[in-house]
C-alpha cells in the first residue's frame, strides 16, 4: 500500500498526488512511468512520474479524470492509500546536449513533459517551451515549466490566455524567426503529437514524442500498448514510452486508442452512479 | 528434476514399498482383479452449462471413487510412473495410502516432493509423463488416473484445512531473493524455506502466483487454490513483495548490496511471440497474454463490475494450438463468441496442448480449423479486425521437433470472418533481467544460460523455468525450483 502525502488540484478534473514510493522515487529518472491501482480490483493505469524526492521517498503523479479509475483515483486524499503502484517503468529518456530543444506539451500531457525538460535544462540544453492548452483554466504547470525554459510560449484554442492557435502554429512562427531548433520534445494528445511530427518532418527536426497507450502489466508481457514504429511493432511499456515522432504510425495508434471506447463509457458511468454524480 | 535428485527419491520408494503394510495391501487384491476395474472417471459439468461459465469443468472424484481407482494401481517393483514425473512424485507410495483411506497421509507423501499437488492435478500434462509410463498402456489398457488422485488428496487436505506447515528446525540466517511468484518460484521457495533460509519473493504483478494467476483461467485452475498454496508458503515464513519488477524496481546487484547472498531467477517467459504479418496492430487482434492477463487476473469477464475491458466477439479465431490456445479460445466460449475457431497449420495429431484440454474444447463447441495458416489481419474502416486472410497448408517432411512440416499450397488463400484474434503461438523469456544484470549471459533466444546445477553465469544466481528453459510446463518449472533450492543450499553452505 502507498501513502498519499498531498493533493492539489491543479486544473478542472486534473489533480496532483505526491504518494510514498521510496524505491520508486531513489531509482526513477526522466521519462519513466508507474502503474498503479486506486483499491483492490479497479483497473491498472499508467501515470507519468513527474517529479520525486529520493531522500523524502515521494513520486508525483498528475492525472486528468476521463474515466471510471481516474475518478476512483480522484476520490483518494491525504491520508488514504493505493493499493498497487509498481516502478520505475519504461526506458529513461536519452538526454544530451542538443543546442536548442522544443519542449512542446498539450493538456495533461504537460505533466510528462515536464521530468524530460528539466533533465534537458540540467544538460545544458537552451529550452523553448510551447504550452497548449483549449482554454485558460486547463493549462497546467506553467510556472514549473517556466523554471527550467529560456522561452515560454502559451497557445489557447480559443484565446483566452496566450496566443489564439495550435502548439505547431507557435513551431512555425519560430522556425519563421530564423531560430535554429535542434529538436523537440512533444507529449500530449495523440493528434497534436502527430501534427507537431508531420511539421517537424518538413524541417528535419529530431522529434521525441511520449506515448500514453492502453497498458495491462506494463513490463512486456501483454502487448496491450503496441504501436508500429517504423513498420515495426514496438511495446510502449518496455521499448519506449518514448519514440521518434517521425517514426510512429499515428493513424494506427489513434485507432488502437480507441479500441474501448464503449467499455470505458460504461465503466464510467457505472462509477459515477455508484457515487450518485453524473457525467 | 536432475537425475541424480530423482534417483534418492527413487531410492527411497523403493524403501517404502517394502513396508508390511504395503505387502499386505499388495496381496490382499490379486493383481488381475486389480486389472479388471475400469478407470474410474471423474465428474465433469456438462458441455452446455459450462460452456458459459467460468466455475472449474472437472468436479473430482468422491471418496469411494477415489479409493477404486487407487485400487488399479499394482504397486509396481520398478515404478516407471515416477520416472516419468518432473518432480519425481512418489506416485504408488501415495496411491497405496489412497487405497487405505489415508487421504491425509497420502497428501504428505506428495508433498515431500511436490508442494503444489493441487495445481499438478489440474494442469500437468499426465499423459506424457507418470500415465503415459504407467505400466498398463503397455498392456493396452487406459493408465492409472495420476493426476485425477493427485487432485482429490490435495482438495481433500485443502477442504480439511490440514495442511502441514514445515518449519524448519533451525534458521540459517542467510537471505535468498526469489524473482517470480509462478511455479518454478513458488516450488524453490518452498524448499528453501524448510531448509531454514530466509526467502523473500519479489512479484512485479499486484498479486502472486505468476502464470498460474494471470494465465490459467478459473475452469481449469480455481484462483482460490492457488491462493490457498501461496498462503502456507507464508505461513513457513516466506516473505512475497508484489509491486516489484527486479531490473527496474532494483536490480540483482542492488538486492546484494542489501544483503541477498543467493538469487533464483524464475521470471517466466513473459514475452508473447506474434505473427508479424500485416494488420496485427489492428483492434480486436491480442496476444494470448492480454486476453488471458485481462480475463484472469484483471476479471475482465466481470465487467462492468470490475472496470478492465475486454473485446467480447462474435467469432473468434485463436491461432495456435497448445494449452494457451485451448485456455483462450474456451474462454472467448465462455465471453460470449457464436464461434469459436482455432486455425492450426497442422493436424489435430501433431497439436501440442493436453488431450483433456482438447477433448474439453471439443465437446462445448470450439471449432477447430486445421492445416491452415493466417497471412494477413484485414481491418475494417474503423481499424477493427475484420477477417483474416489464411493459405491452406499441407504436411511435408518432418522438421527439428519431430513434427511433419506444414508447407502452404499456392492459390489457397481465403478469408475467414473474425471481429476478435488471439495470437497463442508462445513466449519468449523477458530481456528485463539480463539487459540490466551485467553478466547475465542468455542463449540466441533470450533463454538465461545455466550450468547443470543451474546457476548462470553469475556465481550464487540461479535460474530456472520458462526464463531458462523458454516456454515449457508448470511442472517443469516447478522441478527447476527444486533443483535449483539444491544447488543454492550447495553454493551458500560452501561459500565463506
Amino acid at each position: 500500500m502507498y501513502k498519499i502525502i498531498e493533493k492539489n488540484t491543479i486544473a478542472e478534473n486534473e489533480y496532483s498526488m505526491k504518494v510514498i514510493a521510496p524505491r520508486i522515487a531513489k531509482k526513477r529518472r526522466a521519462g519513466q512511468f508507474i502503474i498503479l491501482i486506486p483499491s483492490q480490483g479497479d483497473e491498472r493505469i499508467p501515470l507519468t512520474i513527474v517529479d520525486s524526492s529520493p531522500d523524502e521517498g515521494w513520486i508525483e503523479i498528475i492525472f486528468q479524470v476521463i474515466g471510471a479509475t481516474t475518478f476512483k483515483l480522484s476520490l483518494k486524499n491525504v491520508g488514504d492509500e493505493i493499493y498497487s503502484l509498481v516502478g520505475p517503468l519504461g526506458r529513461p529518456t536519452h538526454i544530451e546536449n542538443w543546442g536548442t530543444v522544443v519542449s512542446v506539451g498539450g493538456g495533461v500531457g504537460i505533466a510528462p513533459l515536464l521530468p524530460i525538460t528539466a533533465a534537458m535544462k540540467k544538460a545544458g540544453n537552451r529550452i523553448i517551451t510551447i504550452l497548449g492548452a483549449r482554454t485558460k483554466e486547463l493549462l497546467i504547470l506553467e510556472d514549473r515549466m517556466a523554471k527550467y525554459s529560456d522561452r515560454v510560449i502559451i497557445m489557447t484554442d480559443d484565446g483566452s490566455y496566450g496566443e489564439k492557435g495550435l502548439v505547431t502554429d507557435a513551431i512555425k512562427k519560430l522556425i519563421n524567426e530564423g531560430e535554429k531548433l535542434d529538436m523537440v520534445l512533444a507529449v500530449g494528445p495523440a493528434i497534436m503529437m502527430k501534427f507537431v511530427s508531420l511539421l517537424t518532418k518538413e524541417y528535419n527536426i529530431p522529434t521525441l514524442v511520449s506515448l500514453n497507450t492502453i497498458m495491462v502489466d506494463g513490463t512486456g508481457m501483454c502487448g496491450s500498448c503496441r504501436v508500429t514504429v517504423g513498420k515495426e511493432t514496438k511495446f510502449v511499456c518496455v521499448d519506449g514510452p518514448e519514440f521518434d515522432g517521425h517514426l510512429v504510425d499515428w493513424d494506427n495508434m489513434l485507432k488502437r486508442q480507441t479500441v474501448y471506447r464503449e467499455q470505458e463509457k460504461i465503466a464510467y458511468e457505472k462509477v459515477l452512479s455508484q457515487y450518485g454524480k453524473k457525467n | 528434476m536432475s537425475k541424480e535428485n530423482i534417483q534418492k527419491i527413487i531410492d527411497e520408494i523403493n524403501i517404502e514399498r517394502k513396508e508390511e503394510w504395503r505387502a499386505d495391501l499388495r496381496r490382499s487384491m490379486k493383481a488381475k482383479a486389480r486389472g479388471e476395474i475400469d478407470r474410474v472417471h471423474m465428474i465433469e459439468r456438462e458441455p452446455d452449462v459450462r460452456n458459459k461459465i467460468f466455475e472449474e469443468v472437472n468436479l473430482g472424484y468422491t471418496e469411494e471413487m477415489a479409493i477404486l481407482e487407487a485400487k488399479r494401481c499394482l504397486d509396481c517393483p520398478s515404478p516407471t510412473c515416477v520416472m516419468g514425473c518432473p518432480v519425481a512424485v512418489k506416485i504408488p507410495s501415495f496411491i497405496k495410502l489412497v487405497e487405505e483411506g489415508k487421504f491425509l497421509d497420502a497428501a504428505k507423501k506428495i508433498k515431500e516432493t511436490n508442494s503444489l499437488p493441487a495445481v499438478c492435478g489440474r494442469v500437468c500434462p499426465q499423459e506424457e509423463q507418470c500415465e503415459g509410463n504407467c505400466i498398463y498402456i503397455k498392456m493396452g489398457k487406459p493408465p492409472i488416473a495420476i493426476g485425477h488422485l493427485e487432485r482429490f488428496v490435495a482438495d481433500y487436505e485443502r477442504k480439511m484445512n490440514a495442511a502441514e506447515i514445515v518449519k524448519p528446525k533451525e534458521k540459517k540466517g542467510k537471505k535468498v531473493a526469489i524473482i517470480g511468484s509462478g511455479p518454478a518460484g513458488l516450488a524453490a521457495a518452498g524448499d528453501l524455506a524448510k531448509m531454514g533460509y530466509d526467502v523473500t519473493i519479489f512479484e512485479a504483478l499486484h498479486e502472486p502466483g505468476g502464470v498460474l494467476i494471470y494465465g490459467i483461467p478459473e475452469f481449469r485452475l480455481p484462483k482460490e487454490i492457488v491462493r490457498h498454496e501461496i498462503e502456507n508458503l507464508k505461513k513457513m515464513g516466506v516473505e512475497i513483495i508484489t509491486d516489484f519488477v527486479v531490473g527496474r524496481t532494483a536490480t540483482i546487484d542492488e538486492l546484494r548490496e542489501e544483503g541477498y547472498e543467493a538469487f533464483f531467477i524464475g521470471a517466466g517467459a513473459g514475452l508473447p511471440w506474434m505473427l508479424n504479418i500485416p494488420g496485427e496492430n489492428l483492434n480486436g487482434v491480442y496476444s494470448a497474454n492480454e486476453y488471458l492477463t485481462r480475463v484472469n487476473l484483471m476479471k475482465a469477464y466481470k465487467f462492468p463490475e470490475y472496470e478492465t475491458p475486454i473485446a467480447r466477439g462474435k467469432r473468434v479465431a485463436v491461432i495456435g494450438a497448445g494449452n494457451t490456445a485451448m485456455d483462450a479460445v474456451r474462454t472467448s466460449k465462455r465471453l460470449g463468441a457464436e464461434h469459436s475457431m482455432i486455425l492450426y497449420r497442422r493436424t489435430r495429431k501433431e497439436m501440442p496442448a493436453r488431450i483433456e484440454e482438447i477433448k474439453h474444447a471439443e465437446e462445448e463447441g470450439i471449432e477447430f480449423i486445421y492445416l491452415t495458416q493466417p497471412i494477413e489481419f484485414v481491418g475494417d474502416e474503423n481499424g477493427w479486425l475484420k477477417g483474416i486472410k489464411c493459405i491452406k497448408m499441407e504436411l511435408g517432411e518432418p522438421d527439428d521437433s519431430g513434427r511433419r512440416r506444414p508447407i502452404p499450397i499456392e492459390g489457397t488463400e481465403h478469408i475467414i470472418e473474425a471481429d476478435v484474434a488471439i495470437v497463442a503461438l508462445g513466449t519468449k523469456p523477458n530481456p528485463l533481467i539480463p539487459d540490466t544484470t551485467e553478466g547475465l549471459k542468455i542463449k540466441r533466444r533470450g533463454e538465461i544460460e545455466v550450468d547443470d546445477s543451474l546457476q548462470t553465469s553469475i556465481p550464487g544466481v540461479f535460474a530456472g523455468g520458462d526464463v531458462m528453459r523458454g516456454g515449457a510446463t508448470v511442472i517443469l518449472a516447478m522441478g527447476d525450483g527444486r533443483d535449483a533450492a539444491i544447488a543454492i543450499d550447495k553454493y551458500l553452505s560452501e561459500k565463506k
